[in-house]
């Protein structure tokens, strides 16, 4: 159970940003804008983003959250095999490696980025907007992650809780629903 | 210099907040409602307090100077004193309610896998609510979100920390959410 009391039952991040609202609302904005926003970097590939920052963050429930998501965009076991732990062996473009390697940095640290990092993703075609975006995805799971561990909120074990979240980030994004989660989401989100 | 061509000379995050001002935005509201908000039960000195220890702690020249200077506005401390803070708050001649969010936001920043539930019984102990840790929590993430987006794109940092004491009464008047980026 997380470590203060929620005003609802649902889990992870879900939990934490229905108890919040006010908070919550640009936390979900920032995402949708990043995420789901326009822009030349495919949704796969910026969930990949967020499911590497995760995956390295040891926060289990948004790995498994976003590894879903990549899933269900399309994505393989391999591509995450790879992603996880040989990033530089990855079934993407050199682009998205080398994306991939800045978002490893920020991971650790904004200092760990270095000119020379830069440089490779912008050889590879990368454009100062996606090298933004990137930096900014990997800086903003550095949030999410530490709020939903750093709370100990309640982690499903059930795949299937993940598929269906998977299914609504893939289908409505990191908004909110108009009418809520809390009361109404309860078997959707549970 | 900064690693992308921001199109303004900016310090800091304020740089990458004017070139993409959809996400600049957003990130302004989170920490107007986190640090500037006055429907709080921790002080804004606490929460730029606790801004400025994440930062000292992730290393982040910029962040830690523009909250460090806020937190000597607001508690009325000068720069020694907020420097023996982020060095060593435990000794530090602040309440222990304090001290203990302080260590909560700590552990966040090292990950969110490191605060333990002793932690959090302590800070209860000492009289901090379930908000309260809330807040801490998110501000100590938040700032590890910050200090990433700074020194991730190698914005530059005014080196005379001045800059940032003579600043910081601005900010406190302005607070964030309507901040003009260019002033």
């Amino acid at each position: 159970m997380a470590y203060i009391e929620l005003n609802n039952q649902l889990p992870g991040i879900t939990g934490l940003l229905e108890n919040r609202p006010d908070t919550g609302a640009p936390i979900r904005e920032l995402t949708q804008i990043l995420l789901r926003g326009e822009s030349t970097l495919t949704e796969l590939e910026r969930e990949l983003i967020a499911t590497l920052v995760s995956y390295r963050n040891e926060c289990r429930y948004c790995t498994s959250a976003h590894a879903a998501t990549v899933r269900a965009l399309g994505g393989t076991e391999d591509l995450l095999e790879k992603v996880f732990h040989d990033p530089g062996e990855a079934p993407v473009s050199e682009k998205m490696r080398a994306l991939l390697a800045i978002a490893a940095k920020v991971q650790r640290l904004g200092k760990e980025v270095t000119a020379s990092d830069i440089e490779k993703a912008r050889a590879s075609g990368a454009s100062d907007i996606e090298i933004h975006d990137t930096v900014l995805i990997a800086a903003l799971f550095c949030l999410y992650n530490r709020y939903v561990d750093g709370l100990g909120t309640y982690r499903p074990e059930d795949p299937a809780y993940y598929q269906r979240l998977a299914s609504r980030l893939v289908t409505i994004g990191y908004s909110r629903p108009k009418d809520g989660l809390a009361r109404k989401g309860e078997e959707l989100y549970k | 210099m900064a690693y992308i061509d921001l199109q303004n000379d900016l310090p800091g995050i304020r740089g990458p907040m004017a070139y993409r001002p959809d996400t600049g935005r957003a990130l302004n509201v989170l920490a107007e409602l986190l640090l500037h908000d006055d429907a709080n039960t921790l002080s804004r000195g606490e929460r730029e307090l606790i801004g400025a220890y994440v930062s000292s702690e992730n290393d982040c020249f910029f962040c830690q100077n523009v909250h460090g200077a806020l937190a000597q506005h607001y508690f009325g401390w000068d720069m020694p004193f907020l420097d023996s803070i982020k060095k060593d708050y435990l000794s530090a001649p602040i309440p222990d309610k304090l001290k203990s969010l302080l260590s909560i936001a700590g552990s966040v920043r090292k990950g969110g896998k490191y605060v333990t539930s002793e932690q959090i019984a302590h800070a209860k102990r000492l009289g901090a609510t379930d908000r309260e840790i809330h807040d801490t929590v998110l501000i100590a993430a938040a700032f590890c979100m910050f200090n990433r987006y700074v020194d991730g794109l190698n914005t530059w940092a005014p080196q005379d920390r001045q800059v940032y004491v003579d600043r910081a009464s601005m900010r406190a008047k302005d607070g964030y959410a309507d901040m003009n980026l260019y002033k």
